[in-house]
């Protein structure tokens, strides 16, 4: 078997792949009768057009990223998080919490205070279920989805209750969210007239940190070891019960600090539906980026494409924007079936004595 | 006494989607399949199901006989989706874990598209209405209780016999635990391992579309795209909790549906206990059931999540 045959046999299976994300994609399409090239080149090419859906893409883009690093570091520990939402919820509970307690603090302290505390609300969120996985076997799978359910609950009890905006109370209509943040602690605005907010920057202190720590150090290595095999992790003298437990605060902590990104920097106060679905998203994200940062960034911009893209399809060509999830799920889909074609040494070596019948 | 009536009378026809599923399940997870995906299927079934009656009547009275084409058009559509998932788990050998996650966000975003497109906003169908049984029915507290609710809750009680009789009386029921269990020693005796597995996703996919179209057409009467509620990944947790065993799934069942129930009643005698503690109840009870439940791993299918392959070493 030579290189050249591994590389054809690799790109026509991601080839393969990528049609067959289209394809079911159009299935859908075609059911709702709706003009399918059309669709995909609104989706793909609308929001980049003009510079304002241009920077919403970058800011959908920043959570997405911050919480695919997270969810990351869960899964080369061997675990899977899809609970990212609820640790995200939790995390802006803490840090609008934070926020409001804390006034005479200089500004630099006190961004740093509440990024603080949105990664140890989601972090703690992100320790129950990788204690349960550790020390009770408990799926991760089922817990961090409950425990998304749960903080959904939380957040709209916090938001009716305790930190609900007084005026709201006496002269609003009641809705539920938090007081307005002060001024002083919200991120910078890089472009006039557009959102973008400095959190961007995080995304890519984020993504370093995240490489050098799992790739360059020992608890990186040890981590990792943990995921790719247990029993040799174990036998090697590696506490996995510890590294499943951390990883899983580590990716909470992420999803909370993309959470108080999200409020510093878009919306200045906790209101109802911040999440918005980036927990799922951002699995997507992590997977789709190949579980590396350097994947993950890219990958973040064509999925805040994607839903961004799926806002405007709703208005020009009459697709639901629930089409995004529909393209979200097909891909995690493929990616998974596509993995195990690709690693698979065997079945390349058939199709390689296939075509070379004749030398073999 | 009425208040004790009142729960139960209530929480039998709740546990019914999460019954179903859960049967529906622990075939999936019997066979080797470990389907999270289960809630993506429910939304779809749920989805379809309301689909027939209200595309026939447009909103208006239906013939009840189209109630029941939907529930059977809910069925076959998770069945469909059960081999789909079957395709990408058991032909593609990936992961089921995270595969069954995709499952669950492509199904749900689907249900989510085709009622936008087919239906609009919320839409409400007469569904089908509770059967008081004849005499039965006007027994002081066992009537309310057991014999005045609509005839898919008897049928879905039915199930719970009927899959005990299949698993453990019929050469099919042998088939599945056996692949399963050891899916190689059961391919050295001539059983296609992949197509028993394929069979039971099938059967599970249908149950779980069965049981959202019980929810969408008999319980809510109509569909909204939070309406299964996680009810899926409850369904899959009381199959740990049940021990892969219909009837402890059964009593599991009935437990959270009760406990939803009680929260119902509770915020009726008006108690002042704030509302979304009470609505996270089920959730915290499925993490703690599942925390608390002793030697599950003993009991679990030996393949369980483990894809086959002939021409491999195990």
């Amino acid at each position: 078997m030579n290189k050249r045959f591994k590389l054809i046999y690799k790109t026509s299976i991601i080839f393969l792949a990528v049609i067959a994300t289209l394809m079911i994609g159009s299935i859908i399409l075609l059911t709702i009768n709706a003009d399918i090239f059309k669709t995909y080149a609104v989706i793909l090419t609308e929001p980049l057009k003009n510079k304002i859906q241009f920077t919403e893409v970058i800011i959908r883009s920043v959570p997405l990223a911050i919480i695919a690093l997270g969810i990351t570091v869960a899964y080369r520990s061997g675990t899977i998080n899809i609970g990212a939402e609820g640790q995200m919820a939790m995390g802006i509970l803490t840090s609008t919490a934070a926020a409001l307690a804390f006034h005479s603090v200089p500004r630099p302290l006190n961004i740093v205070i509440i990024v603080t505390a949105g990664a140890i609300g989601g972090g703690i969120w992100g320790f129950i279920p990788g204690i349960l996985k550790a020390k009770l076997q408990v799926s991760e799978l089922l817990s961090t989805v409950m425990l998304n359910y749960i903080a959904a609950q939380f957040y709209t009890f916090f938001l009716r209750g305790p930190l609900i905006d007084p005026a709201e109370l006496t002269m609003g209509s009641g809705t539920p969210q938090s007081m307005r943040l002060e001024k002083t602690v919200w991120l910078n605005r890089l472009i006039k007239g557009t959102r973008l907010h400095s959190g961007i920057f995080l995304v890519f202190v984020l993504a370093i940190v995240v490489y050098l720590v799992i790739w360059k150090t020992s608890f990186g290595y040890k981590l990792r070891a943990a995921g790719a095999s247990k029993k040799a992790a174990r036998y090697g003298g590696i506490n996995v019960t510890f590294f499943i437990a951390i990883s899983m605060v580590i990716t909470g902590a992420f999803s909370g600090i993309a959470g108080s990104v999200e409020i510093l920097g878009v919306h200045h106060r906790a209101i109802e539906g911040v999440t918005s679905g980036y927990g799922f998203s951002g699995l997507v994200v992590a997977l789709f980026g190949g579980l590396h940062p350097a994947g993950i960034i890219p990958a973040s911009f064509l999925f805040g494409l994607l839903i961004v893209g799926a806002d405007m399809t709703q208005r020009m060509v009459g697709v639901p924007a629930n089409m995004v999830q529909v393209l979200q799920g097909t891909i995690i889909l493929v990616i998974v079936a596509a993995q195990q074609v690709l690693n698979d040494k065997y079945l390349m070596d058939k199709v390689w004595k296939k075509f070379h019948k004749e030398e073999v | 006494m009425d208040f004790i009536v009142n729960i139960l009378a209530l929480g039998i026809p709740f546990s019914v989607a999460l019954l179903l599923a859960s049967i529906g399940e622990m075939f999936n997870q019997r066979s080797g399949i470990f389907n999270l995906g289960c809630e993506g299927i429910m939304a779809m079934g749920a989805f379809i199901g309301l689909l027939v009656p209200y595309s026939v009547g447009k909103g208006g009275p239906t013939p009840e006989v189209f109630n029941f084409f939907g529930i059977l058009a809910g069925a076959g559509v998770g069945a469909l989706l059960g081999l789909f998932f079957g395709l990408v788990v058991i032909t593609f050998k990936a992961k089921q874990g995270i595969a069954g996650i995709g499952m669950q966000m492509f199904c749900v975003g689907t249900a989510g598209t085709l009622f936008r497109h087919f239906v609009g906003g919320t839409q409400s169908v007469p569904g089908i209405d509770k059967l008081d049984i004849p005499f039965l029915a006007d027994i002081p507290v066992l009537g309310p209780i057991l014999f005045s609710h609509n005839i898919l809750v008897y049928i879905a009680f039915l199930f719970v016999p009927l899959s005990v009789y299949i698993l453990f009386k019929t050469p099919w029921g042998l088939r599945v635990r056996a692949v399963g269990t050891y899916p190689r020693a059961a391919d050295s005796l001539g059983i296609n391992v992949n197509r028993v597995r394929f069979q039971a996703l099938a059967v599970g996919g249908a149950l779980a579309g069965l049981a959202g179209a019980y929810l969408s057409l008999c319980q809510a009467k109509m569909y909204s795209d939070e309406m299964i509620a996680g009810r899926g990944f409850i369904a899959v947790a009381l199959v740990y909790f049940g021990h892969w065993d219909p009837i402890k799934i059964m009593w599991g069942a009935l437990l959270f549906s009760l406990a939803q129930s009680f929260q119902l009643a509770i915020q009726g005698q008006g108690i002042n206990f704030p509302y979304e503690f009470a609505v996270m109840l089920p959730y915290v009870l499925v993490i703690l059931t599942l925390a608390f439940s002793r030697d599950k791993k003993k009991q679990e299918p030996a393949a369980l999540g483990v894809p086959f392959d002939r021409e491999k070493r195990t």
